[in-house]
Order: structure tokens, then C-alpha cells, then sequence
């Protein structure tokens, strides 16, 4: 690193008071990545592909900051605070792909990466079939982009962010939990791309995610269960961790459920979710059958990162997952068939761009300005997922901008955006939905998820289940399933919520690709209603 | 990047002179991996990657904190150990501390082979293009994976622990289809050394799978007897994996486990499997070796788990170990299966009725209380009768827990190695399918 970024590191950021007086110099954690260093390394690793026959080359210059604080009951576990950094560099040689990266961050040795690059795009080429041919792209010039967040994470003390953990396990101890493990990952991607088409981008990503797990045991019995938190990763600072009223959603009547928005109340959570895994353990157990669901935004995440972020990338709809993530029913014949994915109500649209979202940022992994676009309108397939070397084979001049890899030492491809279910138009709050179901399950959280490799049958629990009957809520029931078929599912799709009860729902591990890489992802909602779905009884002896 | 032992612990005795802590626990990890992905019968995505990285870990009294690097200068090694410094400053104590590990003894695992640590681009290419090639003249269509890597770690903490393995590994997987998408089958394999890597030859067997599972029959899902060839019982962390890996001794003492026991304790002595069942740690397997310390430096040991259908020993943390007055446990995720002596083809010819699954897909838990997991067949599921492979079916998902699965043994076959594992095909009694799916 260049004595400029030191300088300004230091100057700008302030020193964090900590625990007994100690101060710690933030500066060098907390220093920007030096773009005029990283643009000197990319143009080296940029000129050495070009010398090396790269008809196209970018390089991603990466330092990644995380830290993670785990707890349980009333101890700290574990500490830690991470640092990585290095450079891919991924060229184009005779139309076939080649890719290397290092954590060695010389004008030599990022040089010597991109040769390493076209050796093997070359050799590759020998079995390449048809060239690759990218999406035309303009160069950006030098831009910037930073996640917009109220207050960094990673420049909170330690002190204040462990006590807040167990301040929430003594809130799920006192409400009768017998165990609880929590844990805080903070994480900073600080990535800088250069391409042969002129651009030069410095990103600045922040993501948030405080979870838990609660368990209560009965030993008499030897019966446990657990609830895990409502919370959801955020593309925000540790704002997200400083609760606000207007960010709380109350579930329907007769259940104690709350949502959240854009802040969470971690100790109340931990406080319901004890009380609900304890009634858990002597809730009646669903009689199997047909069922209209009620679907929490944070359980309905989940079912449509499977059941349509997934059908609908594009790599998979053609072939490149047959070997690991699997295909895709809609396949471009099926979309040209016109068939209903969904119900009218169903609109689903793709974006990088929801604030507070985790996969919010200015550019993806290729340099493409993000963008939001539809996926499904009014319940009929419109487009896919798509990057620059895949746009040509859907007749389409541009990428969608979804471009991502997890690291600077892996190859970057295309990983699912946000997918978010629309709200519904006219005015329905969720007490009012579940007055019109006769016989129903309100699910809240996501609990165990699995999907076929083309995306059709798929069977979902979920963390909290409560008997609807007759426009009522009765009671917490137990070992819950629903197995549904894609297609099925979103056109049983009855009513969805207005807009007042839209919340995101997250994950940091949407795995894909082989190597298998781990993707942010966020999949917004309102509460929405699915009728005559299959419920299963999960309860086993062993 | 690959160190030597000398290398990397002249590292890791700087690391541990610029620490101020009372003690101090390194540990350095490096790699050079290579991949080539292909799909549609082309070469996708290839590429490698080369990294060391440095983890410390710090203690002051019962305070700790671990801060990660993978620069290698003076002042980014310092700054490594001031952060993990910090850390424990602010760190509370920590009620389950336990001191450093003094020097071990460490068994010798056969982990490295030179032939995978020098494959070139051109191997990988040739491995891929010879796949693509023969799927490609039968008129099918190859999507494959091949990683090939050589990787060490490396510990010295202050109490004068010294640790240090090397491994190599090569694996790969093909998926082969029809051009019509109505056949799929599949072939996966690991090695240590390449030598015994054989690209054509599996993907043969997966072409063969593909071709023979076109126009598949739906049958009624509920109880069947199948054959679960290894790739079923292992990979995408397969049944078998979530039965080994909730051993854990805290869970089941803590009443969170299915071997825990009503009214307080656990099942451990208790026989809850076949009698034909036996599963162990051996990292020094000739067939599957893996590493022989865990990240404490506690040697991993030969370690039998079950033993004849009898839960014989639960895994132990120094902490845990230390609390219940027994020995700990390493424990680095690598298992051995007893085998038979029948082979798959044998198996089959044994069976009346039954079903035989080339994999499982998507497996998760679903009640950790019994351990009842989902996941639904993929790439190949035939069924059998009279002792023939009579027709391809539709894929199911199935709700089955591998405790249940485990006392419903018809047979075992012959163990081979798998995602580092030894582990046989088995044939299983009433195991239970929910549901059908429409994905081939």
C-alpha cells in the first residue's frame, strides 16, 4: 500500500474509544483500499493479458474485511476478525476463458497471474467449441460506489457488540430457553475492477447479519426444539442493529410474531423466540392434508430464491449447472409455450438496487451499472438472469449486471440478484387475509428448505407454524412440511398484502458453481396466501 | 502457494515473536488448485488460484481473539497479531478456556502424491476434452468438473506445539444427458494420487446411466427397498455425513440430540444400528487418508464411532473432554465405512422389488430430533426386478432418517473411496419416498 492511503486513512478516521480506556488505531483496519495502487497493479495485470493475446481482461482487486463475534448463554465463544486480500485476473485467448489469482500483490506477480490466465485460456481453446462473445460494454472511467450506510460496523467497539449478544441470550435464558448460540457477522468487501473496456471501479460493500438460534429441552421427556432468529442480512451498518418502531411488523392476531424492516430488535426476538420454541414442545402435531398457507415475508424469502430466483438463471436454463446446481423447467421452449408460472397477482422483479438490501451495489463483478428489470408479470415468465457472455444467446445486446464471485481468488459468474415478489395493489393487511381462510397454516421463518434440480417439487418447513381455522387463529401447531410443485404453488397464489407489510428476507449463502461459491442475495415481500397446498407430519421415532 | 515445513515455520516463529500475549496459537494454510469447468459439450469457466493465509489466535488469562492475513510482510504480521491482541483485551473471559497443547506425536497419513501436485493446464484440458469427446460421438452432452490441488497446514503455538501435513487432491464429476433432456446419469470420484484418475472411464458410466434412464415410469411413492450406491449415501453431505457429524458429545449430553437419552445422559453404549454397521476415523486409511490434527493441533486417532450397530464413542472438545473427564476427541470430518464383499452388480442380482439410486440431491435436515432429512434421486434411479434393472423411474423425494435407515440393512457391498470417505453401497429395507418430482 502507497504512503498516500496510509496518510488519508489516518487523518480521516477517528480513534475508537474502547473498553478500559484502551484506544485502538482503527486506521489500519479501517483504511480505504488505495485506488491509485490498485489501478497501477491492474494496468500491469491488464498489459500483461493483452501481451499475452487477451482479446479482453479485467481484473478484481480485492480486500476483504470481515469480522464475527459468536456467543452462547452467557459467554463470548468466539472473536474474529479476518483480512484477505489479492488479485483475479480473468482474460479472454482465443475465445476460450482463462483465470488466475493471487494473494501476491506485486507489479511481477499479478503480471505473472495474467500470463498464468492465457496459458490456460489457451489451452482450453483447443476444446472450445464456439468463442465467447460478450455483451458490448462502455468503460466507465474511474467511478466509485459505497453501500450507504449510517454507521460502520466494524467501528463499533467490540465491547458494546458482545454485550448486545448477551444482553439477547439473557432475554432467550430468562423466557425459558435452555440453550442459545448468537452471533454477529459484519462484513466489508472492498473491491476494486479494471477491464480493457475503461473502466476502473472502486467499490466499498457493507453487510450486516445478527442471528441466533434458541433451544428448549425437556428431559423428562427428551423432547427439544428450537426457533431460530426473524432477522435477515442487511446491506447496512450497524444501524440495522438499533430497533425503531416503525421498522416492526405485527404479525396476525393470536400469535406473539414480529417482523422486522430495515432495523431489528435483536433482544425481543431472542425473548419471543424462546417463549415460541417452548411451546413448541407440547404444540399439537398437524394432521396431514390440504392446506391454504399464510407465508411470512421471512419464510416466503426462501421458497422464491428456490422456486423462482433459481428456474430462472440463466446459466442453469441452458446447460452450465447440469453438473452440480442443476437445470431449469423453464427452459427457453417453455417460456415460448406461454404457460402461467404463477397466478395474475404474481409479478416478480430482479434488481441490485433495494436499498438496505444485501445484493445492492453500484456495479457488478463485470463493471455493469446494476439495474432492475421484470422476471414475471402478471404471472407470465417475461425474462431471465443474465450476464455479458450470455445476453447473445437470448438475442439481448446488454447484461443484467449480475455478475458476482465471492472472492478475489475465485472466477466471477453469474449469481442470482434480489428476486422480490411485488406487494399486492389494493389494501390488505394480514389480519384480513387470514379472516377469509376457513383452514390454514400461518407460517413465520425459514426453516428446512429442499428443491429438485430442475426446480419442480419442493418441500419447505419453516420456524413458527399456528392452526388457522375459520378466520382464526388457534394455536401453535408442530411438525410442518408443505411439499408443492413450482407451477402449482405460485398459481394457487390467492391474495398477497399491500405494500405496509413489505420486508426483506436474506441470505449470505446462496451457493452455486463449481468451485462452489457463496452470493448474497435478498428476496423482498409482502405476506401472500397459497391455496390447497400438501402439508406433511414430520414427526419420526427413532 | 505450498511451503515447506521449514518455511512455513520460520513464518510462524516470527508470527509468535511480535506477539506480547500470554500465549499464542498459530495456524498457516496454503494452496495452488487448478480447475476446468465444461457444460454443453464445451470448456466454460478454468482457472486456479495460489494464497497462504495466516490465522492467529491469542490468549490473555481466559481472554482470546483470532485475526486472519494473507500478506506476508513485517508490518501486515504485526498488525495480524496486534488485532487478535486487541481483540482479547476486549474479549470477556472465556469460563471454557483450555491452555495450549504442548508438542505432539502425529501419525503419517499417505495424504500427497507428487503426480497431482504437478498436473498443467493441458491435463485438465485433456481430461475434459476426452469427456466432451465421448459423450459428444454418442450424440450426448457433457457437463463436468475437475479440481486439482495441493494444499498444507501448518501450527506452532507458544507451548512448543509443532504441526505440519501436506495433501493433494484430485476430483472430479460428470453429469451426462440426453440432447432431449428426458436422460441424465452421473459419475464421481476423488483421488490423492491422479495416476488412478480415469476421465473416460466414468464418464462411460455416466453416459451409460443417461442413456438407459430415458423414458422413465412414475411409480407410487411409500416404502421401497433401494440400493444406495456411495454417491447417494455421501455426496452433497449425504446421509451418512449427517449421521457421523452428530456425534457430538456437548449435544447429546445437552439433551439436543438423538443420542440423547430420556431423563438426562446419553445413548452412547447403546446399540441403535444393524449389527453389520460399523463406521470409524482412520486417517491413515491407504484408501482414504486425511489429516492427522485437527486445528488445535490435537492428533486425530483411529476412532471407531459405531461399532457392530453400537454407538461406541461421541466426540470430544478438549473442553467437554476435560469436564466429563475423558479424553478428546480430533475429529476433521473424514470417515471409514465397513464394507462387504458384494459388488453393486451382486447387490442388484440379490434383489426382488426394489430401486437403485445412482444419487440424492439437496438433502437437508429436517427434524434434528430424529434426524429426518429430505432430498429427492437425481441422474439415474431404476427400478429393479427379479434381480434385473427392469426400467428407469421418476425421481422421488424421499423423508428418511439414517438412524431408521440404519437398522433396516439388507446387504453391504464393497467400500470405495468417496468425498475422502470410505463408504459401500447399501441396500435398505421400507425406505421412505413422499413424493414424486418431474426433473430429469
Amino acid at each position: 500500500m502507497g504512503l498516500t492511503g496510509l496518510a488519508a486513512g489516518a487523518l480521516l478516521l477517528p480513534r475508537i474509544p474502547l473498553l478500559g480506556g484502551t484506544e485502538v488505531d482503527a486506521a489500519e483496519l479501517l483504511r480505504p483500499f488505495d485506488a491509485a495502487v490498485n489501478k497501477r497493479l491492474a494496468d500491469a495485470a491488464l498489459n500483461a493479458a493483452k501481451a499475452a493475446g487477451a482479446s479482453y481482461a479485467d481484473v478484481r482487486i480485492g480486500r476483504y474485511l470481515n469480522q464475527y463475534l459468536f456467543t452462547r448463554e452467557r459467554q463470548v465463544q468466539n472473536i474474529v476478525s479476518t483480512e484477505s486480500q489479492g488479485i483475479g485476473v480473468r482474460v479472454i485467448v482465443n475465445g476460450a476463458w482463462g483465470f488466475w489469482a493471487t494473494n501476491q500483490l506485486t507489479e511481477s506477480a499479478v503480471a505473472k497471474a495474467a500470463t498464468t490466465a492465457a496459458q490456460i485460456a489457451k489451452a482450453n481453446a483447443k476444446i472450445q467449441k464456439e468463442p465467447v462473445k460478450l455483451a458490448p460494454q462502455q468503460g466507465y472511467g474511474e467511478v466509485s460506489w459505497k453501500t450507504p450506510i449510517q454507521k460502520n460496523a466494524l467501528e463499533v467497539p467490540v465491547k458494546e457488540k458482545v454485550e448486545l449478544l448477551l444482553a439477547a441470550n439473557a432475554k432467550a435464558l430468562d423466557a425459558g430457553a435452555s440453550f442459545i448460540n448468537s452471533a454477529l457477522f459484519q462484513v466489508n468487501e472492498q473491491k476494486y475492477f479494471a477491464s480493457t473496456d475503461g473502466s476502473y471501479i472502486d467499490q466499498d460493500v457493507h453487510r450486516i447479519w445478527p442471528t441466533f438460534g434458541v433451544t428448549v429441552v425437556d428431559k423428562a421427556s427428551g423432547k427439544f426444539r428450537s426457533r431460530e432468529a426473524l432477522s435477515s442480512p442487511m446491506g447496512l451498518g450497524y444501524e440495522y442493529l438499533v430497533p425503531k418502531a416503525a421498522d416492526k411488523v405485527k404479525g396476525p392476531a393470536g400469535t406473539d410474531v414480529i417482523g422486522y424492516k430495515q432495523s431489528y430488535d435483536l433482544l425481543e426476538d431472542a425473548a419471543l423466540a424462546a417463549r415460541q420454541a417452548k411451546a413448541k414442545l407440547t404444540a399439537k402435531s398437524v394432521v396431514p392434508g390440504k392446506y391454504d398457507l399464510v407465508l411470512d415475508p421471512a419464510h416466503l424469502g426462501l421458497t422464491i430464491h428456490e422456486s423462482v430466483g433459481h428456474p430462472l438463471e440463466l446459466d442453469r436454463v441452458l446447460g452450465y449447472e447440469a453438473n452440480f446446481a442443476g437445470t431449469s423447467f423453464a427452459t427457453l421452449e417453455w417460456k415460448k409455450q406461454g404457460k402461467p408460472y404463477g397466478s395474475k397477482l404474481v409479478n416478480i422483479v430482479a434488481d441490485k438496487l433495494q436499498p438496505g438490501s444485501v445484493g445492492a451495489v453500484g456495479y457488478d463483478d463485470e463493471g455493469v451499472k446494476t439495474r432492475e428489470w421484470d422476471l414475471i408479470k402478471e404471472g407470465q415468465l417475461v425474462d431471465y438472469q443474465k450476464i455479458r457472455d450470455q445476453a447473445h444467446i437470448v438475442g439481448q445486446d446488454h447484461s443484467d449486471g449480475c455478475c458476482y464471485s465471492q472472492s478475489w481468488q475465485d472466477v466471477q459468474f453469474q449469481r442470482m440478484p434480489n428476486v422480490s415478489l411485488r406487494p399486492g395493489k389494493q389494501k390488505l393487511s394480514v389480519d384480513d387475509m387470514i379472516k377469509e381462510v376457513d383452514k390454514g397454516i400461518y407460517i413465520a421463518g425459514a426453516g428446512s428448505y429442499s428443491i429438485d434440480q430442475q426446480r419442480y417439487n419442493f418441500q419447505f418447513g419453516g420456524q413458527t407454524f399456528y392452526a388457522i381455522e375459520k378466520g382464526k387463529i388457534t394455536g401453535q401447531i408442530e411438525d410442518v412440511a408443505y411439499q408443492s410443485n413450482t407451477q402449482e404453488f405460485w398459481n394457487s397464489c390467492a391474495a398477497i398484502c399491500d405494500e405496509s407489510d413489505y420486508r426483506l428476507f436474506g441470505t449470505f449463502f446462496d451457493g452455486k458453481g463449481q468451485p462452489s461459491q457463496s452470493s448474497a442475495v435478498a428476496h423482498g415481500s409482502s405476506t401472500t396466501r397459497f391455496n390447497g397446498v400438501n402439508v406433511i407430519n414430520t414427526a419420526r421415532k427413532v | 502457494m505450498i511451503l515447506s515445513k521449514d518455511e512455513a515455520q520460520t513464518i510462524l516463529k516470527k508470527v509468535l515473536s511480535f506477539s506480547t500475549a500470554d500465549e499464542t496459537e498459530a495456524n498457516l494454510n496454503g494452496d495452488t488448485r487448478g480447475n476446468v469447468r465444461y457444460a454443453r459439450n464445451t470448456v466454460t469457466t478454468a482457472g486456479g488460484t495460489d494464497n497462504v493465509s495466516l490465522a492467529v489466535q491469542v490468549w490473555f488469562g481466559k481472554r482470546s481473539g483470532v485475526a486472519t492475513c494473507n500478506q506476508f510482510d513485517d508490518a501486515t504480521l504485526r498488525r495480524c497479531v496486534q488485532r487478535a491482541e486487541e481483540i482479547a483485551r476486549l474479549a470477556p473471559e472465556d469460563p471454557e478456556y483450555m491452555p495450549r497443547l504442548g508438542p505432539q506425536q502425529y501419525l503419517t497419513a499417505p495424504s500427497y502424491a507428487a503426480s497431482t501436485a504437478g498436473i498443467t493446464p493441458d491435463f485438465r484440458a485433456q481430461a475434459a476434452g476426452d469427456s466432451i469427446a465421448l459423450c459428444a460421438a454418442k450424440q450426448l452432452t457433457a457437463a463436468g468438473f475437475l479440481e486439482d490441488g495441493t494444499s498444507f497446514e501448518a501450527i506452532r503455538n507458544s507451548k512448543g506445539l509443532e504441526a505440519y501435513q501436506q495433501a493433494t487432491n484430485l476430483d472430479f464429476s460428470v453429469t451426462v444427458r440426453t440432447p432431449d433432456g428426458t436422460g441424465s446419469g452421473y459419475a464421481v470420484a476423488d483421488y490423492t494420487d491422479a495416476t488412478k484418475f480415469d476421465a473416460k472411464a466414468l464418464t462411460q458410466r455416466a453416459a451409460t446411466k443417461a442413456s438407459s434412464s430415458v423414458g422413465a415410469k412414475a411409480i407410487e411413492p411409500g416404502k421401497y427397498t433401494v440400493i444406495l450406491e456411495p454417491a447417494a449415501l455421501v455426496s452433497d453431505e449425504g446421509l451418512i455425513n449427517r449421521l457421523v457429524y452428530a456425534f457430538d458429545a456437548r449435544e447429546a449430553d445437552e439433551g439436543r440430540s438423538f443420542l440423547s437419552k430420556k431423563g438426562g445422559g446419553t445413548r452412547k453404549g447403546e446399540k441403535l444400528f444393524d449389527s453389520r454397521i460399523s463406521i470409524s476415523i482412520d486417517p491413515t486409511n491407504a484408501l482414504a487418508p486425511s489429516g492427522t490434527f485437527d486445528n488445535e493441533g490435537l492428533p486425530v486417532k483411529k476412532l471407531p464411532i459405531i461399532e457392530k450397530g453400537v454407538a461406541k464413542n461421541l466426540y470430544y472438545s478438549r473442553y467437554w473432554a476435560q469436564k466429563s473427564k475423558t479424553e478428546p476427541t480430533g475429529f476433521t470430518g473424514n470417515f471409514v465405512m465397513e464394507g462387504g464383499t458384494q459388488s453393486l452388480e451382486e447387490l442388484i442380482k440379490s434383489t426382488q422389488k426394489g430401486i437403485l439410486v445412482t444419487r440424492l440431491w439437496y438433502i437437508r435436515d429436517v427434524d434434528p430430533q430424529t434426524l429426518l432429512v429430505t432430498g429427492l434421486t437425481r441422474d439415474g434411479t431404476f427400478y429393479i426386478e427379479n434381480g434385473k434393472i427392469k426400467h428407469p423411474i421418476k425421481n422421488m423425494r424421499f423423508n428418511e432418517s439414517p438412524v431408521i435407515m440404519l437398522n433396516n440393512v439388507e446387504a453391504i457391498g464393497r467400500a470405495q473411496r468417496l468425498g475422502g470417505n470410505l463408504v459401500p453401497p447399501l441396500k435398505i429395507r421400507d425406505f421412505t419416498f413422499t413424493s414424486l418430482s418431474d426433473a430429469i
